[in-house]
């Protein structure tokens, strides 16, 4: 027996465990130790909100995955035959190949229409999340020092998700995804000199020709998703390298992240995520019909349907185009399209204006310092304000948009669904930053007053003369830190003009105009000053407080 | 027969054999016409149409005149048809309730019998399209591929894909034609009720007209599966965006809190 233990422990000295020899060979060559010992333990603060990222990413896995699938039967090619699939209302009917293979797809391919609509389902769960994922980052100022550049990757994700998610719309070739190629051929038309060159460019000739589908399908399946997938490395190795933000609390510091780590924690808990998240839209996909491109038919341009829209994501450009009045100005022979030609400059603007608040955001503020801790969207009121006057702007385009449906469902007439958008684009933003701002403001009066004077307990005291008060209780130690913890900047000041020899200093338009948005910003009509510890501690001594 | 034709020259031999002729000519059509049955049919349709009017005075002249001539308030409907009064008094869109943008379906009030009586007294001011009869609406034997092209070509761009609706300009719309009896279809394509343009057998022949009917059936009727699930309205991208949000993101994000809410705890020790 002892010399077997013997044997046994030299053979394990001379030759360690499988694993570890792999480990050992792979490290070797790779550097994994160093790697894991730095990540490994790497830790992750826990709030639901930080969950919806892994929501886009998993969805986006999902989508390549079941794409993967379907351009196993795809063909993406415009060449005409005539229908003999199982599907008994198209039976002889001409189309394109693509149009073919996708109603293949559909009804003769094992599980075929089940991953189809995974694959739809994932796309447009995939376009919201990201949509709500950069709306938290955006609310919490997540996007301050040092993650600007992940923002804008993130901006640039969900961008090229719209147009990865449109050539997508377009593949099938059905009567809607047609209608949408349509679309954007009057768009593209409507550049002044080159648009027609652009037109014949993208079609290989007139519009639809035979070319689109073989070209939009290299775009949506190859180029677009190939840039999506290098940012999406490049945005989680910046989370990586940054750490990630935290909400403000007890213990919590610009310089700790508190949480949880990686390993074991995490990869239990995103790769639990990940199957709940495939479940749910596998379940959703499963349950609910998208794009039944057998109702809708072959596209032929000499047809259309009502209730014509593209996918959510790109609806707001739809409103653009349904509410623009249909101007035009006919010169020397030519047409300038404005109907459509405005809408389509306004439509990047609509995405840029939100994309580069963040660094007007830091030019005003002129801080450079780094910043872990997020804020409190109340804290921010113009912000705050700010992002909700663009997701009202947002949420204005899609009315339009869907200016149809709403007329039909809410009995209103068209027009003046029309009519309410093309006024409620310039003002309903505006009404939104008044009342976000009035809103933010009168929380953090709120807060102010809760730590000063504590919480209202609901107690109903009578006192000896007859008098009856609220007995407030006093906030504890870690809600008065979560409720102060938040820095206020004071409104930039350009600083006197004259300097101490009587020079006066020139001042440029855009210091003035800086100071002016800061006194906005952080101004009095900007933001109400927290309690300082003087205030709190002079009123908490019991001097005339209940 | 000298006697005859010494006569022949009579001034009044002309109108003798007028009459003869007349009388021969009434005398063969008294003979040989059914007679009897026309006689028949006459006096009930004769019936029906005195019925019709009377109904007509009472539930349509106030708007299309005390002779069908037509007001401010109401076409003129000499000339529409008895499928006209069929589709407009069957759907329940006439006698309208109110004026407004366009008059919508709703409860029938009137029995066939009487519909049938109101239509023959329409149709008595002048010819127009006639009820469709059975044959002529039935899906079968119809090309209901053929009736999806003529559908997405000529009805589609109001009436949606497969007939779910859609909305036309000023609060008008068109209409969902689920549920819609073959035979109404049929006479709103015929009579072009409303909003909507006539396609006459010029336009879209008998034949079409079948077809398209039995695309609906086999697109949008009672037996009608839908192989991707839900068909949350069969609107399009719209319903599915919304879809999508409420019940795709929303569970999502639940899943995640729940997730989130469960961490994990330190060890006891």
């Amino acid at each position: 027996m002892s010399t077997t233990t013997t044997s046994d422990s030299r053979s394990s000295r001379e030759k360690a465990p499988a694993g570890e020899r792999v480990a050992d060979w792979a490290d070797g060559r790779l550097g994994i130790y160093s790697l894991a010992k730095s990540n490994m333990r790497k830790i992750f603060p826990d709030h639901w909100s930080f969950m919806l990222g892994e929501i886009c990413l998993y969805s986006f896995i999902i989508i390549i995955l079941t794409g993967v699938y379907l351009t196993l039967f795809f063909h993406p090619s415009m060449n005409e035959v005539e229908y003999h699939g199982s599907y008994i209302p198209l039976q002889g009917q001409l189309m394109s190949e693509a149009f073919n293979s996708t109603m293949h797809i559909s009804f003769d391919v094992r599980g075929g229409l089940l991953i189809r609509q995974i694959h739809h389902w994932a796309a447009l769960i995939f376009l919201a999340g990201m949509f709500v994922h950069m709306m938290r980052v955006f609310f919490t100022g997540a996007f301050r020092k040092p993650r600007e550049v992940n923002w804008v990757f993130g901006f640039l994700l969900f961008v090229l998700g719209m147009f990865t998610g449109f050539t997508g719309y377009s593949l099938p070739d059905d009567l809607l995804s047609g209608t949408g190629v349509r679309f954007m051929e009057g768009a593209v038309l409507s550049v002044p000199i080159v648009g027609t060159y652009l037109s014949f460019f993208l079609f290989g000739g007139e519009f639809p020709g035979g070319d689109f589908v073989a070209r939009f399908y290299s775009v949506h399946v190859l180029l677009l998703p190939g840039i999506m997938l290098g940012l999406v490395v490049g945005h989680l190795i910046l989370v990586f390298y940054h750490k990630h933000t935290q909400f403000a609390g007890p213990g919590k510091t610009n310089n700790n992240v508190v949480g949880m780590p990686l390993l074991p924690v995490y990869m239990a808990k995103a790769g639990g995520f990940f199957f709940l998240v495939f479940g749910v839209i596998a379940a959703i996909a499963a349950i609910a019909s998208i794009n039944p491109i057998w109702a809708m038919g072959p596209y032929r341009p000499d047809m259309v349907s009502t209730g014509a829209q593209p996918d959510w994501y790109m609806g707001f450009s739809e409103g653009l185009i349904r509410v623009m009045p249909g101007w035009e100005i006919n010169l020397w022979g030519h047409t300038l399209v404005l109907g459509v030609f405005i809408p389509l400059v306004i439509f990047p603007l609509v995405l840029v204006a939100i994309a580069v608040y963040p660094f007007i955001e830091s030019w005003v503020t002129g801080d450079k310092r780094e910043h872990h801790i997020l804020d409190r969207p109340r804290n921010v009121p113009t912000r705050t304000a700010f992002g909700a006057a663009w997701i009202s702007w947002y949420f204005v385009l899609l009315v339009g948009g869907g200016n149809d449906i709403w007329a039909t469902h809410f009995h209103l007439a068209i027009n003046s669904i029309t009519w309410f958008v093309r006024i409620a684009f310039f003002v309903v933003p505006v009404l939104t930053f008044m009342a976000t701002k009035r809103i933010c403001l009168g929380l953090q009066r709120r807060d102010r007053d809760k730590v000063l004077h504590g919480r209202e307990s609901g107690i109903i005291k009578r006192l000896p003369h007859g008098e009856f008060i609220e007995v407030h209780e006093p906030l504890s130690q870690d809600a008065l830190h979560t409720l102060t913890a938040h820095d206020q900047y004071k409104p930039a000041e350009i600083g006197p003009t004259v300097d101490e020899n009587g020079v006066e200093r020139k001042v440029s338009g855009a210091q003035k105009l800086r100071a002016r948005m800061s006194e906005g910003f952080y101004g009095e009509e900007g933001q109400i000053p927290k309690p300082t510890v003087e205030e709190y501690k002079e009123i908490t001594s019991g001097h005339g407080h209940h | 027969m000298k006697k005859l034709s010494a006569r022949r020259r009579h001034p009044l031999a002309a109108v003798v054999v007028l009459l003869l002729a007349l009388a021969a000519t009434g005398g063969l059509y008294a003979a040989f016409a059914p007679a009897g049955k026309a006689q028949a049919d006459e006096t009930a349709q004769s019936l029906g149409i005195t019925e019709g009017q009377k109904l007509y005075s009472v539930g349509c002249a106030s708007c299309h005149g005390t002779g069908g001539q037509g007001s401010s308030d109401g076409p003129s409907l000499v000339g529409v048809g008895a499928a006209a009064v069929d589709f407009q008094v069957g759907t329940g869109r006439m006698p309208a309730q109110q004026p407004g943008a366009q008059i919508p379906k709703k409860k029938v009030i009137y029995s066939q019998a009487e519909i049938d009586q109101m239509a023959a007294y329409i149709a008595s001011l002048g010819a127009g399209p006639t009820i469709p009869t059975k044959s002529q609406v039935s899906p079968e034997g119809a090309d209901i591929a053929n009736g999806g092209e003529l559908f997405r070509t000529n009805c589609a761009q109001c009436h949606n894909f497969t007939g779910k609706g859609g909305a036309l300009t000023h609060g008008k719309f068109a209409p969902s034609l689920e549920g819609v009896d073959p035979k109404h279809i049929y006479e709103a394509m015929q009579t072009g009720p409303q909003n909507m343009p006539s396609f006459p057998d010029t336009t879209l022949t008998e034949k079409n007209k079948k077809d398209i009917i039995a695309y609906l059936d086999a697109v949008n009727g009672d037996d009608t599966e839908s192989p991707g699930g839900l068909e949350l309205g069969g609107l399009g991208p719209v319903s599915e965006g919304l879809f999508g949000w409420v019940f795709g993101l929303g569970t999502l994000v639940a899943v995640a809190v729940w997730v989130a809410a469960r961490t994990a705890k330190a060890k006891k020790s």
